[in-house]
């Protein structure tokens, strides 16, 4: 039978998903751009169905510690917020990662820092991929770039963290959280049974028969020679995580002479000027990575080897570029554009950027520094040298 | 085939609502969607707008630097969107509210008195099905019986008393509409 297709928001998408994944519980607390996630599932009331929990928190705080709790039981529990209620979760996820517990949580980002707009950002690339939280501990990301992928990262990420017993983030943005596309939502799939739980769980809290030790949740440890254990222990499974889990989508890459890395929003937004481009008859290829942790380095450096030079669109100042710029060695041009704040610039937009960053001349007009400074307009040095300055972050 | 529309206007002038009911329709004959809303603090009385894609083929970016079509509802999005349509495209406007029209010579402008209609027609609610009417007069981007399978498919049950009152709308808007330049 034809799977029924629907049109919906990324953000109802991820409510659906979680219920058809078999979910145990959702914690969260209402914050633009994602509070449909929340009302979609109380309006879609699985408490009735699959016995999902869903729970309105007192604070972003409560929910990541109820997601603690809930995972400390082998339950498949996940919590939702918005960059500010994010970083209050921080201290929870760290302690998630310590104690090795798997969940999912799902950031739509809006522009920052503080509380900042509630339009659509990525400038919370560093906090999810450096950290965020204390600790030299790592957040398996996973970054769609359609409703459709909204959908299917909620299997993904659940799948993921219960594999490494690591928790795992949806990092979208306000774009992908409340556009509406075509979606095909994944089959519906039980709830674990306790017995399920204690048998791929043996580690969970569901209370001490007699046959084995005590169950420990905890990331405290005050022996530093058992806490460097640990850590290695950790890092072990992070080096597992890097080998095993990179997912990238490559566009146009074969022949490309230029490249443009770009995830989530920006990668839709890039795939246009890639047609505007080609349009103008330059080749440019779009690496999107999937897993922003772990970074898809490799085939990036690849790619580097055929090209004249990378642009990263972000929307923020340059943070996945660090990693792009690591990933090549340095050994050629990458330059950074985006917008910031909650401001999404155009795809024509972008193209202009790059036709100026990276010196390429196409098509109609060529506002770059690279042409004879005395044909520019005064308007035109103004634009190149603001576009210059936006470089600095 | 693809068309690329934004519609702009006041909040609660049901801008979204008629952009959702296109992109039913375009789901209802198989296309690709794309529904992309202005989701800033825009209650009644700030400015809203909302990007539709239809596609015969996946969709890449759905923000948009140029459209085919430009439906705009006030003066504020005229000033916005009105030169953001593609050479040999579309602007409609509703003239209420609007007191400087576009004098583009490379696109084709339309008029729609869709305010004073719903006026007319008592019912204020009826004014942005009057405009996808004037649209779809212009430009049978979907087929007029799919617009009503999407409408059902956008509209709450508790609402399907309301439709023959939108097809209505919907006919009165593709008799209203005429050609400016």
């Amino acid at each position: 039978m034809a799977k029924e297709v629907k049109l919906m928001k990324g953000n109802e998408a991820i409510a659906h998903a979680a219920i058809r994944y078999g979910c145990d519980g959702y914690f969260g607390y209402p914050i633009t751009p994602q509070s449909e996630i929340m009302e979609t599932l109380m309006e879609e009331s699985p408490w009735e169905t699959t016995g999902m929990v869903v729970l309105q928190a007192e604070s972003e705080v409560a929910a990541i510690n109820m997601v603690y709790g809930g995972a400390g039981c082998g339950k498949a529990v996940m919590t939702s917020s918005s960059s500010p209620g994010v970083s209050l979760k921080q201290e929870g996820i760290s302690y998630m990662a310590g104690a090795e517990l798997p969940g999912l949580i799902v950031n739509v980002m809006r522009g920052g820092p503080g509380l900042g707009t509630i339009q659509p950002s990525q400038a919370d690339y560093f906090q999810t991929t450096k950290g965020g939280g204390h600790g030299d501990y790592r957040l398996i990301t996973l970054a769609p770039a359609s409703v459709q992928e909204m959908a299917d990262f909620v299997k993904l990420g659940f799948d993921l963290s219960f594999k490494y017993c690591n928790p795992a983030i949806i990092l979208a943005d306000g774009i992908i959280g409340q556009m509406m596309e075509k979606v095909v939502l994944p089959d519906f799939q039980p709830r674990r049974t306790e017995e399920e739980i204690r048998k791929q769980c043996p580690w969970a809290a569901l209370g001490k028969p007699s046959e084995r030790k005590r169950n420990v949740i905890t990331s405290l440890e005050l022996d530093s020679a058992e806490m460097e254990k640990n850590n290695i222990r950790f890092q072990k499974k992070y080096k597992q995580i890097e080998e095993n889990e990179v997912r990238y989508e490559e566009i146009n890459c074969e022949d490309a002479d230029y490249l443009i890395v770009a995830f989530g929003s920006s990668a839709r937004i890039c795939q246009k000027t890639i047609e505007i481009a080609a349009g103008e008859g330059v080749k440019i290829g779009l690496l999107r990575p999937i897993t922003l942790w772990p970074f898809p380095s490799k085939p990036i450096k690849a790619l580097s080897e055929k090209v004249k030079g990378i642009l990263c669109m972000e929307l923020n100042a340059g943070q996945m570029i660090e990693d792009v710029k690591l990933a090549v060695e340095c050994k050629i041009a990458v330059e950074h554009y985006g917008r910031l704040g909650g401001i999404v610039p155009d795809p024509a937009e972008v193209w202009d950027a790059m036709k100026n960053k990276l010196n390429i001349s196409a098509g109609k007009e060529s506002t770059g520094l690279n042409g004879n400074l005395n044909t520019l307009s005064s308007e035109q040095i103004n634009d190149a040298v603001s576009n210059l300055n936006t470089m600095v972050p | 085939m693809k068309q690329e529309i934004i519609i702009a206007g006041f909040g609660g002038q049901g801008v979204l609502s008629m952009g959702k009911i296109l992109a039913y329709s375009g789901l209802m004959e198989d296309k690709e969607v794309s529904w992309m809303p202005s989701y800033g603090p825009e209650q009644r009385g700030g400015t809203a707008n909302v990007t539709v894609i239809l596609s015969d083929e996946r969709i890449s970016s759905p923000v948009l630097n140029e459209y085919d079509v430009v439906i705009v509802l006030n003066q504020p999005s005229m000033d916005k969107f009105e030169s953001k349509v593609k050479p040999g495209g579309i602007l409609i406007y509703d003239s209420y509210g609007i007191h400087h029209p576009s004098e583009r010579k490379d696109i084709n402008i339309y008029k729609i008195d869709a305010m004073d209609a719903a006026t007319e027609m008592q019912n204020s609610k009826a004014f942005n099905m009057i405009v996808l009417g004037g649209l779809l007069k212009l430009d049978p981007i979907v087929q007029y019986d799919n617009v009503i399978k999407g409408l059902k498919k956008s509209l709450p049950e508790r609402h399907h008393k309301l439709i023959p009152m939108n097809e209505l709308a919907i006919k009165k808007g593709m008799e209203i509409i005429t050609k400016v330049n």
